[in-house]
């Protein structure tokens, strides 16, 4: 039995950042890439369902679509107990918005056939919440968004999950497998990898998959297959804080007035 | 095409907020659109809802009755959702970006390959083209997204993002059957409450100093109980720390936590400040940030910021307060 994880990098921009010239993205160099952190919930998810159920042979799998630059979060997933890592990437998908990279994972789910699909309930750089949902729509595989308890045993018909909703009201419901459900911080605490894990990860082959072995028609790659398209992006003017200056004794001196001017 | 399309989203009994801010949305966009605003209500009983959503521009109410549909099942409201979009093809469809709106629109969207845009504070047309703007890399960036050749567009709001109406109006109620029968994927087994406060109320509270990732260990958190406790703050926290049981969700501020609705004096220290966080605490009239990249987007809605690292504020409060007795 597979459960496949899609996984991806994150940017943090740096302090000072500039966008691309023709003005619809940041420039990549201001960028620092890590692990999407909903995504280390999810992985974290399925590895503890194999774990746990150490003779129902579950195999985790990895996926990210991504140029070779994604290497590291999937190293990462391996280092914390994925089993395979698989990439997949097509120079057309430079222009891909979240629902065409969904098909890109689509297609790699047809051929792995996973009972479950846990994805990160969205992107800490971009917040779309759109990946791991609008996927389960073109599977046509029933689904569920932003998962805070996960019960599952291999096998079994059905998942018994807890929804987190607003105001941090919790949704008990069950769903039939297979399933698409997307995670949500807390669900568990993460491992860190170890060195050993991390070295053994490092040993591990990432299986590549190109255009040809992904199988989408020409005309679904990319823009294509998106269902926006980025016009361009800016820099908001914000109103921007008083900045309280001096020593760290100044700065709390000033602060401790305010709360007093504020408590009258 | 033409028209606009909103979901009647409810739970318990009551229709959600974003419901009228979404009503409110439309009433920007529907001289762009042309055609109606209609609202789906998807309901055992939809006449409890329709009073509720006759508001604003809404010019009629598709009333469609199942049994299955008194707790949000996303499959249910997806298949009635694509039933009405079928049927009408209307331009722009709005859905609240909640957490059953981010269970249900994408694959509203990916399955009838519609325009989508999610998490959308700002929507206009310009000329023809509809034009939705959301936020980037954490907020630092805005983003204006269009739909080339997308006759419809489901769009999800931002919570907040738009106001909603307070005219009354009169719309007709068109009934409507779901044609779909399919047995339903997953079933709803009941609700939890999130747990008594014990006492913390950060709803009431005039002053809270809040406490973020910047806070580093949780040996630490102690010092900053007592730092609240001689300010005369209630403390609260943002998600990771309530995440890592550092301390109880009832102190977390934020869209899966408190709304701090009485807050006027709000101090955060070491939170960058995430739409989930802001949506708890951005009304607050005077904000202090302590943060120290100066780039936190914390800074952006703070009125006064202290680019500095926490603790050395921290540690400098308790010795100020100490010395003036």
């Amino acid at each position: 039995m597979k459960i496949l994880v899609p996984i991806k990098r994150v940017a943090s921009l740096d302090d000072e950042f500039e966008l691309r010239s023709d003005g619809r993205d940041v420039d990549q160099d201001f960028c620092e890439y890590d692990l999407n952190e909903f995504d280390e919930y999810s992985l974290e998810a399925a590895v503890q369902i194999k774990e746990r159920f150490a003779d129902a042979g579950v195999e985790v799998v990895a996926l990210t679509v991504d140029t070779e630059e994604g290497d590291d979060v999937l190293r990462k997933a391996l280092a914390k107990g994925a089993d395979r890592a698989v990439r997949a990437w097509d120079d057309g998908l430079v222009e891909a918005d979240q629902v065409a990279i969904a098909r890109v994972i689509a297609k790699v789910a047809e051929r792995e056939q996973p009972e479950l699909i846990l994805c990160g309930a969205q992107s800490a750089d971009h917040g779309h919440a759109q990946t791991g949902i609008a996927l389960a729509g073109l599977l046509k595989r029933n689904h569920a968004a932003v998962v805070s308890g996960l019960e599952y045993e291999p096998g079994a018909k059905v998942v018994a999950i807890d929804r987190e909703l607003e105001g941090g009201l919790v949704e008990k419901l069950q769903i039939e497998t297979p399933a698409v459900l997307t995670i949500q911080l807390g669900i568990n605490k993460p491992r860190y990898a170890s060195l050993r894990s991390i070295k053994q990860a490092n040993a591990k082959t990432i299986e590549v998959l190109e255009a040809a072995e992904i199988g989408l028609p020409p005309e679904l790659i990319g823009q294509g297959g998106s269902l926006s398209r980025v016009r361009k992006m800016f820099i908001p003017e914000r109103g921007r804080s008083v900045m309280i200056e001096g020593t760290p004794a100044e700065q709390a001196s000033r602060l401790l007035e305010i709360v007093r001017e504020v408590q009258g | 095409m033409s028209g606009i399309l909103i979901l009647a989203e409810h739970r318990r009994g009551e229709l959600r907020p974003g419901v009228l801010e979404a009503i409110g949305a439309a009433e920007q966009l529907r001289s762009g659109a042309g055609g109606d605003v209609s609202v789906l209500v998807i309901a055992p009983d939809p006449s409890k809802y329709i009073s509720g959503v006759s508001v604003g521009c809404v010019d009629e109410i598709i009333a469609m009755a199942d049994g299955a549909a008194e707790d949000f099942e996303p499959h249910l409201v997806q298949a009635a959702l694509a039933q009405v979009i079928k049927d009408r093809a209307p331009s722009v469809v709005l859905v609240p970006h909640s957490v059953d709106g981010w269970g249900m629109a994408p694959a509203l969207a990916s399955d009838l390959n519609t325009g989508f845009a999610s998490d959308v504070f700002s929507v206009r047309y310009e000329e023809a083209e509809l034009v939705a703007t959301r936020a980037a890399y954490r907020e630092k960036v805005f983003v204006e997204l269009d739909f080339p050749g997308k006759a419809t567009v489901v769009l999800t709001l931002r919570s907040g993002a738009f106001a909603a109406p307070t005219t009354p109006a009169s719309p007709r109620v068109t009934k409507m059957e779901l044609g779909s029968s399919e047995a339903l994927p997953s079933k709803h087994l009941g609700w939890k409450d999130p747990p008594p406060n014990g006492g913390i109320d950060i709803p009431g509270s005039a002053f809270i100093l809040s406490i973020g990732r910047g806070v580093g260990d949780e040996a630490r958190v102690e010092g900053f109980l007592e730092l609240a406790d001689s300010l005369g703050a209630t403390l609260g926290c943002s998600r990771p720390i309530a995440d890592n049981g550092w301390l109880p969700k009832a102190r977390q501020v934020g869209q899966s936590g408190q709304l701090a609705a009485k807050c006027k004096l709000y101090i955060a220290m070491g939170i960058s400040g995430s739409v989930q966080h802001q949506w708890g605490m951005k009304h607050v009239e005077t904000i202090v940030a302590i943060n120290k990249d100066p780039e936190a987007s914390i800074f952006g809605i703070a009125k006064y910021g202290i680019v500095a690292d926490m603790m050395e504020i921290a540690d400098e409060l308790q010795a100020q307060m100490a010395s003036a007795g």
